[in-house]
């Protein structure tokens, strides 16, 4: 809302510099979004003058060489290229030094050889018209010399201000003076609508009528006759241009200034294109069609509500008129109509039909129906003045005005119990006074009646809290603490566990991304997911803003995937990136399962290569593995892996993983397929588990076991077995056998070679035996020992290694 | 026989003192105290003398024996740890070369260490941190919120449909409503999460992080709101920043307010020590950092809980953009480096 500060002013004039009032506004809830500055500037060089004589350019037929009375110094020499200068007029002059809309420094020019001392001016030159067919004509009662901005708005200031959707009253010129009255004290100049004619209630010859009164609460309308369409006067003109509207002639900028002005649209017909004299209001029937200003045909619904006369529709009620009945240059004859229309409904039809107008933008927001009368009289006002009409006597206004004004209490205790200080409650009154709410003395408090233009917007005591509130200054609050009864803050365990598992790959080296929660359907195929994979199961954007993010992801290594690929095109190919970060999948439920997922994935060289290690390992499933593992076992989850396949991971190089024995994701090197996919040339290893699931088996609490009493007896065991016995059932064999004594028994070595033979493996095993209270010697151990070796042997083929 | 212990002693402590090297050293070891030497041979023929003598020359020479022994080794230590010094020194590494085998860092991304930061600050001002889901229904994410049907964020153009009820959150407000309907008052949470709207640019992405506040007690004043964004914004930009409260709209708080934090940069004045304008707030020595206000009373009617009766309790609520405090705090000028997940933004933080 872009508000000129020389048409505001002339309403509450707060006599406070620019930047001061600026302020001001912004810190009690009128937000200044920007000042602009429009017109010239340099105003001290721009004055009336008097055309003395006008004589033809010696070398160009279309310049004249004027004589100009400037008021000073003598008449100057003034080249002018308008073909209606003429000695005698009296003109708007730009002298050297003058600074023009677009900011250029006017000088002493040559104009074909002839010295010119300034410019007369065309509307357009000052920027406040769009007319550059001649110089403008000035009325001979200023004198030359007279400063020009005391005869033309040839500066002002603009203030664009965000107006807040609770506030529309402020979308009028008017509105923004009540608050400029309130915030700063500045008079505030009687309501430009507080003069009307009276009028009677009937105009002969015209009927209105409306079918549906709660799609449009009121509709006002006046006859205007004789009529003159031509341009509006400068000063309509300039404030028009100042706050962003062209001009177009006297009748349509009068509709425009008004709506400017008190905020609610008007909308001029040709009331010799009505046909019948008559307008209803009524809901389109199912697929009607009509052709809107702009052309186009649109087809609306029975909740839409369109105005037609006796020949069909004219236009989409509140959002757009039609041609058929739209004021033209010859238009005699106006019917001036201001209504008041069903936000919502508005606001419905105008998103249906994709069709926003300045009218529509107004009505959705929800005017109340006292706007519209105001702006009909400030209208008719303008109408007479300017366009040479004559009011048909005779006022429509079906509907009237809103319900009466609410009353309601403000406790004065409440004020300071809501903002913590206290407001005494003369204050009180007289900021709700100044916002122009009745107030009345109660027991405990006020008793506050609220103006029809604030009806929606305050309706409760906590409502007028706030309007005293921002008034009086938001500053003055100090700043306090809240008395925290019986809270204290902290991390929940699994929040702690998941900052805990986190820390844990970052601490390994990892980065951590954040990826998309958007990805295509797409992804499915390039991960070449089975048809009832229930990672199928997308969420699906029913209005994306594009194909590639038109779903919600179901898993992360489309994300990590991604983050391989972007950092590897750029010449980055050694990554270990993980994500802790939500997916999501559909179900019959009304909103998608969600659930935290952390994901890995390792490429390219695990660490540089450097000048102790030319050749640094790649990365694979074991350096994915043991990533992942850290994660795990830094919240202690007891977790484990058996071979698994993923579609879209090598078959020979992929493992379910396990917490607790419950299912919690997979792990795995990159099917090379899939990896070419996404370019990643050397392969990755990735990793992805459900982490809601894996913290419920974290060891949260630890307990304490005594390992130090009593030193562990350690050996190793080396052992040679068929090839495709795992590892880990090896372990679990050795357990099995070792009992309550074997404290730990991992595999520390893998040899293949000839002296182990084809189809079998050697394994080395590091045991650690441990009693709780004893120190275990060799002679207990050896029965172990033989047990384990025999189990070995008995169960999988083992022999020991000598 | 005695002067003979003597001379002996003395030539050998002169030998001694002046041996340089531990080989050097050992000859001299063998010369005076080895099995052929002088020296021990005399103690050997003590023995053989008369009676009388055999006290004064055996004490002779065995002191002379001793004196000597404890002189060749502290000479053999002095030269044994400088021939060790010697090697060590010849055994010098580039102390400059990197270490071996590197340490990759690894580094929190960003939003995370920000999103993690505010959390503790909060935490340490009595919150408890709350998550909800990001995919909501319309009631939690607009009705409940008390948002009118026309309000524009429930436009197409604004704001993501899963279905005609069901909508990416736009916010972690809908949270507020889940929180009170989970516990009863007194309730102090904060929400961080992600959250969902239709916009693309440098300073807006369809995907971005809020971190909600609602605090609802007995007693819980727009004041108290000043001084708890007051405790934020001075633990997260510095002790000396103030904050400011604007009035604004939003339509689930009332009052409500927009909040300032003053300029990092310039101190608030708007302008840098050399008279320029301060690039950070635009000349206007203020940041806007987030939206909050009162708790409107409409919202506890959604609450099915008759503890939170309007004339009983009363709250504040904000929320706050995780990204704009860390593009704010970091000068991170694009937003959409959070989400290009390029190692060269990534090392830079957490």
């Amino acid at each position: 809302m872009r508000v000129p500060l020389e048409w505001l002013s002339e309403y509450a004039d707060a006599g406070l510099p620019v930047k001061a009032l600026e302020e001001r506004l912004t810190m009690t809830g009128t937000k200044v979004e920007a000042v602009h500055h429009h017109g010239v500037g340099a105003l001290e060089r721009f004055v009336v003058g008097r055309v003395l004589e006008a004589e033809r350019h010696p070398d160009a037929d279309r310049l004249t060489v004027c004589s100009v009375d400037v008021g000073d110094g003598g008449p100057q020499q003034i080249v002018c290229g308008a073909p209606n200068v003429a000695a005698g007029q009296t003109v708007a002059v730009a002298r050297p030094g003058a600074v023009m809309p677009n900011g250029m420094e006017l000088g002493v020019a040559k104009l074909r050889g002839v010295e010119s001392n300034g410019m007369i001016l065309a509307e357009d030159e000052l920027g406040i018209g769009t007319d550059h067919a001649g110089i403008m004509v000035l009325g001979d009662e200023h004198a030359p010399g007279t400063p020009l901005k005391a005869v033309l708005p040839i500066f002002t200031a603009v203030f664009e201000f965000e107006i807040t959707p609770n506030r529309p009253d402020c979308l009028g010129v008017y509105g923004v003076a009540r608050e400029v009255h309130a915030a700063t004290g500045a008079p505030l100049k009687p309501p430009p609508w507080a003069q009307d004619l009276r009028t009677g209630a009937e105009i002969p010859g015209v009927e209105i009528r409306v079918e549906d009164p709660e799609l449009c609460p009121r509709f006002t309308a006046r006859v205007f006759e004789d009529v003159t369409i031509g341009p509006s006067p400068p000063w309509l003109k300039a404030r028009l241009m100042a706050a962003g509207q062209r001009p177009i002639n006297n009748v349509v900028d009068i509709t425009n200034y008004v709506m400017l002005l008190a905020g609610n649209p008007l909308h001029a017909f040709d009331l010799d294109r009505i046909e019948g004299g008559r307008l209803v209001v009524r809901r389109a029937r199912p697929g009607e069609q009509i052709t809107t200003l702009d052309d186009v045909v649109r087809t609306l619904d029975d909740q839409m509500l369109l105005i037609e006369d006796d020949a069909g529709p004219t236009s989409i009620a509140g959002v757009m008129g039609g041609q058929r009945s739209e004021v033209h240059d010859g238009t005699t004859r106006v019917l001036m109509e201001v209504a008041n229309w069903n936000g919502p409904n508005i606001h419905r039809t105008s998103q249906l039909l994709n069709l926003r107008s300045e009218a529509s933008g107004r009505f959705e927001k929800g005017l109340a129906p006292e706007q519209a009368m105001e702006a009909q009289i400030v209208a008719t006002q303008l109408m007479i003045e300017l366009t040479g009409a004559r009011l048909v006597p005779g006022t429509i206004d079906v509907g009237g005005p809103g319900p009466p004004p609410k009353v309601i209490r403000l406790r004065e205790r409440r004020v300071a119990e809501l903002l913590g200080r206290a407001i005494e409650r003369p204050r009180q009154a007289e900021i709700l006074t100044a916002l122009q709410f009745g107030v009345t003395d109660a027991d405990d408090g006020l008793d506050v009646s609220v103006p029809a233009f604030r009806r929606n917007d305050v309706y409760r005591e906590a409502d007028l809290v706030e309007e005293v509130a921002r008034i009086d200054g938001l500053e003055k609050l100090p700043a306090t603490l809240p008395k925290r009864r019986g809270s204290a803050g902290r991390l929940t365990t699994v929040q702690r566990l998941r900052r805990r598992a986190v820390d844990a790959l970052v601490g390994r080296g990892m980065y951590e991304t954040v990826g998309w929660s958007f990805t295509d359907p797409g992804l499915a195929d390039r991960l070449r997911l089975a048809p009832d994979d229930p990672r199928r199961d997308f969420v699906v954007l029913e209005n994306p803003m594009s194909e590639d993010h038109s779903v919600l992801r179901t898993t992360l290594a489309g994300a990590l995937l991604d983050a391989a690929r972007h950092n590897t095109a750029r010449g980055m190919p050694d990554l270990a990136l993980f994500e802790c970060g939500t997916v999501y999948r559909a179900t019959t439920d009304k909103l998608p399962h969600e659930h935290r997922a952390l994901g890995g994935i390792l490429t390219g060289r695990l660490h540089p290569q450097t000048w102790g290690t030319p050749e640094p390992p790649r990365a694979g499933f074991f350096a994915a593995k043991g990533v992942l593992g850290a994660a795990l076992d830094a919240i202690r989850v007891r977790w484990d892996v058996e071979p698994a396949t993923e579609p879209f991971l090598h078959p020979g190089r992929t493992a379910r993983v396990s917490a607790g024995g419950e299912d919690v994701g997979w792990l795995g090197e990159l099917h090379p397929l899939v990896a070419r996919t996404w370019d990643l040339d050397h392969g990755a290893a990735l990793f992805e588990v459900d982490l809601d699931r894996v913290l419920g088996h974290a060891d949260a609490v630890p307990q304490y076991v005594d390992l130090t009493s009593f030193p562990a007896l350690r050996m190793d065991l080396s052992v040679t077995l068929p090839e495709d016995v795992p590892a880990a059932t090896v372990v679990a064999t050795v357990r099995e056998a070792g009992g309550d004594l074997l404290a730990d028994a991992r595999v520390f070595d893998l040899y293949h070679g000839e002296q182990v033979g084809a189809g079998r493996k050697s394994l080395a095993l590091a045991l650690a035996f441990r009693a709780p209270d004893r120190t275990l010697t060799d002679e207990d151990v050896a029965p172990l020992r033989e047990r384990i070796v025999g189990a070995l042997h008995d169960a999988l083929g083992g022999d020991l290694r000598a | 026989m005695i002067e003979r212990i003597d001379e002996l002693r003395t030539q050998a402590e002169a030998a001694i003192a002046t041996a340089d090297t531990t080989r050097a050293l050992e000859e001299l070891r063998v010369r005076y105290l080895g099995r052929k030497a002088e020296l021990p041979n005399l103690l050997r023929s003590v023995a053989q003398l008369p009676a009388e003598e055999r006290g004064t020359v055996g004490r002779a020479a065995n002191e002379a024996r001793q004196l000597l022994e404890g002189l060749i080794e502290a000479r053999a230590g002095e030269l044994e740890a400088g021939e060790l010094d010697a090697r060590l020194v010849a055994d010098r590494v580039d102390v400059t070369l990197p270490g071996e085998p590197p340490q990759p860092i690894g580094r929190l991304h960003l939003l995370t260490a920000t999103w993690r930061e505010l959390e503790d600050v909060f935490i340490g001002l009595g919150f408890t941190v709350v998550e909800g889901p990001e995919v909501e229904t319309v009631h939690y994410n607009f009705d409940a919120l008390n948002h009118d049907a026309t309000h524009p964020a429930r436009d197409r153009t604004d704001t993501f449909y899963v279905a005609d009820d069901v909508v990416l959150r736009t916010h972690t407000s809908p949270m507020q409503i889940r929180a009170m309907e989970a516990h009863p008052p007194p309730l102090y949470v904060v929400i961080p999460g992600r959250t969902y709207r239709r916009d693309n640019d440098a300073t807006h992405t369809p995907m971005f992080h809020q971190v909600e506040g609602l605090a609802v007690d007995e007693d819980i004043t727009l004041a108290d709101l000043k001084g708890t964004l007051l405790a934020f914004a001075r633990a997260v930009f510095g002790e000396e920043r103030d904050v400011r409260l604007r009035p604004h709209f939003f339509p689930f708080t009332e009052p409500s307010v927009e909040v300032d934090v003053s300029c990092f940069q310039c101190g608030g004045d708007g302008h840098l020590r050399d008279g320029s304008r301060c690039n950070i707030c635009k000349g206007e020595g203020w940041l806007e950092i987030l939206g909050a206000g009162e708790v409107d009373p409409n919202i506890y009617a959604y609450v099915d809980d008759d503890r939170y009766d309007p004339e009983k309790v009363q709250g504040f609520a904000w929320g706050l953009g995780i990204e704009r405090v860390a593009m704010l705090k970091h000068g991170v000028t694009d937003l959409r480096l959070f989400y290009d997940n390029d190692l060269r933004f990534l090392e830079q933080f957490g």
